[in-house]
């Protein structure tokens, strides 16, 4: 489903529709610009917008590697955990480097790093590939404990993010960390968006669908599958800064674990592969799935459901709802959000 | 990045090192030598032998082509077609014998470079991209002229947006071509069996190549669309000039279509003429009889 809207490009111009999108456009900056930095309080910015913001632009950056190009990544929490120790020494050992750059060169470094751990994908495929990235997740979480320099060797590793500030302006508050992870996650997305309905987005679904006729028609599946990498890698890198800087506030290895790149790759197979609407649909199910599950069983079993409850009930009900989508409904909410979206149009009309 | 395509060409580079070192055959390399300087003989193979394992799915081999025929390579399942086109294109590589593509001599094809050398081919398992439109398959069919890279497709920039236009142009060309409008925004994977065939085809031909390797086409079609796409390839040599090679097993398909036929039995070529010619040879009558898709020719892929 998420497939064909790539080709609504190339149809004729259709009015209405440009139209339909353009109000929808104004709608969302109203709604990011104006609506949420004046009335959201900062319960739903601090403990939903942000972690929302920080894994739809991880979910997006996978989802470009795992969901349009095939490769199957387990190392998305150590390209986060790259971008988020990058941005930190970046700013730490360069003195007024700019925010923007800071996170680009972040982005640089989790897509180098990126690259290297992309060379098995030439020779591995799936699940062994998904093996090998794993090395990733326990190279990164080794060197960041292991060599104190990282943490600018304080004792405990968990170091606190730098002031946030742009021209001067600052962006400490929960309004400006949120204002600041919008418009990187926008930015970032829209570049995303031309991305995929490229030559290049179509070399990766080219070389996922099927890499010999692919190799055959003159792709240069080695140098699209690294480049892959190396995108996929520079995006979760920069939702690493912003996970690490405006949501945690704090950067330490801990917060970039196995169990993340896990929840990335589950944002994308409950979203739906190969969607960028997808990676943000699963992005808040995630995040609101919790909240959601503490109110219900704080109402059905009161004092009962402590928070291992929580826990375990949460691990219960994903696996459960992932095992449903991969049988159901492998392309995810997104294709949901289409079928409903087609039957309420029918109905109206 | 630079290292990545640094290591992609030197790649490249090692196969075609290991292609010259390959197994020396005086012989037929001084007969290849001949056959490749003649600026009529789009390819030439000359003892290509294959075995996996214990099954020789080729063994010695010879075969020319001629520019603008279509030459057929016929035979029973399992006779070693699908081999030769594979070895042709690179995804195989022979244990022995060399492989002329326009004066160019391998004994491993780089499968990498296939299209800049000219040659285009189709498979005879589906091999679309089942996420892409029908137009955007097509479209991929030349991607081996590109040079604009993805900062300048995320950009906009102009190189990016001419390659985009002409691309586009020559799509509509081939959708036009082989009557692909009505379904030319459909995702490919949607289509039925005998267009998804046809689309393939597209994708070959849009690449404009020197020569086109097409592995039984035909293969799982009704009578009607059989026809209808016998018609295509003979269209596509008449107008666009394209040399042919056409594997097919059933015999029939190919006499009216073909200039020159040749048979593979086990691995061997039995025969090699005129359609006439090789209807008549004893040795194809004895493999065809003995063969139990000989009386109909018909197969399920
Ligand atoms: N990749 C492969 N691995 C093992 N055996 C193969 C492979 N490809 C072909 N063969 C064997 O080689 C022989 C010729 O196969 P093929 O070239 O596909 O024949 P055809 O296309 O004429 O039906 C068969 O015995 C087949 O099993
Ligand atoms: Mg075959």
């Amino acid at each position: 489903m998420a497939v064909q809207a790539l080709d609504a490009a190339r149809l004729p111009v259709d009015w209405a529709k440009l139209v339909q999108k353009l109000a929808l456009a104004t709608a969302l900056f109203v709604v990011a610009y104006g609506v949420v930095p004046a009335y959201a309080s900062g319960y739903l910015v601090e403990a939903i917008l942000l972690p929302f913001l920080a894994l739809s632009l991880a979910a997006v950056g996978l989802n470009l590697l795992t969901g349009y190009c095939g490769q199957l990544s387990l190392g998305s929490s150590a390209f986060m955990a790259v971008g988020a120790f990058g941005a930190y020494n970046f700013n730490l050992r360069v003195e007024g480097l700019p925010l923007a750059v800071t996170m680009i060169l972040a982005g640089i470094s989790a897509a180098g790093f990126g690259v290297v751990f992309g060379l098995p994908s030439l020779r591995l495929r799936g699940f062994y590939l998904a093996v090998s990235t794993l090395a990733a997740q326990f190279f990164v979480q080794w060197a960041l404990t292991k060599f104190g320099w990282f943490s600018n060797d304080n004792p405990s590793g968990v170091i606190s993010a730098p002031h946030l500030a742009v021209a001067g302006l600052s962006l400490d508050s929960a309004t400006g960390r949120y204002l600041l992870s919008v418009t990187t996650v926008m930015v970032l997305t829209a570049l995303v968006w031309r991305l995929v309905n490229s030559a290049t987005g179509r070399n990766f679904i080219a070389v996922r669908d099927n890499e010999t006729a692919a190799r055959v028609i003159g792709v240069p599946v080695l140098r699209t599958k690294l480049l892959a990498f190396a995108i996929s890698s520079f995006i979760i890198g920069i939702a690493g800064v912003l996970w690490a800087f405006t949501y945690l506030r704090t950067v330490e290895p801990a917060g970039f674990n196995l169990d993340r790149s896990f929840q990335i790759l589950f944002i994308i197979l409950i979203g739906g592969l190969a969607s960028i609407r997808g990676a943000f649909l699963g992005a808040a199910f995630i995040v609101v799935l919790p909240l959601f599950l503490s109110r219900l069983g704080a109402f059905l079993f009161g004092g009962l459901f402590d928070s291992g409850v929580l826990d375990m009930s949460q691990r219960i009900v994903l696996g459960a709802l992932i095992i449903i989508f991969l049988i159901a409904e492998p392309s995810g909410l997104s294709a949901l959000f289409d079928r409903l979206k087609r039957r309420i149009g029918s109905r109206s009309s | 990045m630079i290292g990545a395509s640094l290591g992609a060409a030197a790649y490249e580079r090692a196969s075609e090192i290991s292609a010259i070192l390959a197994v020396a055959n005086p012989v037929g390399d001084r007969r290849l030598a001949r056959l490749s300087s003649r600026p009529d003989v789009v390819l030439a193979l000359s003892g290509i032998g294959i075995s996996f394992g214990g099954v020789k799915a080729l063994s010695d081999v010879d075969l020319e082509v001629e520019v603008g025929e279509i030459r057929a390579v016929i035979g029973p399942n399992g006779a070693g077609k699908s081999s030769l086109i594979n070895i042709i294109s690179g995804l195989y590589h022979a244990d022995r014998g060399r492989i002329a593509i326009g004066g160019q001599s391998f004994s491993r094809v780089p499968a990498s470079r296939l299209a800049r050398l000219g040659v285009a081919r189709t498979f005879q398992n589906l091999a679309l991209f089942g996420g892409l439109s029908v137009r955007n398959n097509i479209a991929c069919g030349r991607v081996h002229t590109r040079r604009a890279s993805f900062v300048e497709h995320i950009a906009g920039l102009p190189r990016a947006r001419s390659e985009d236009a002409g691309i586009a142009e020559k799509t509509d060309q081939i959708v036009a071509f082989l009557h692909l409008e009505s379904v030319a925004d459909r995702l490919v994977a949607t289509l039925p069996y005998g267009l998804q065939k046809r689309v393939e085809l597209a994708r070959a031909l849009v690449a404009e190549p020197k020569l086109l390797l097409l592995d039984e086409p035909m293969a799982g079609m009704t009578a009607t669309e059989k026809a209808e796409m016998a018609g295509f390839v003979r269209a596509a040599r008449d107008r666009h000039g394209v040399t042919i090679i056409l594997i097919e097993h059933d015999i029939g398909v190919v006499m009216g279509l073909s200039d020159r036929v040749a048979v593979l039995d086990y691995g061997r070529k039995i025969a090699d003429g005129t359609p006439a010619e090789v209807r008549a040879d004893p040795a194809v009558i004895r493999a065809y009889i003995g063969t139990a898709e000989g009386e109909n020719g018909e197969d399920i892929r």
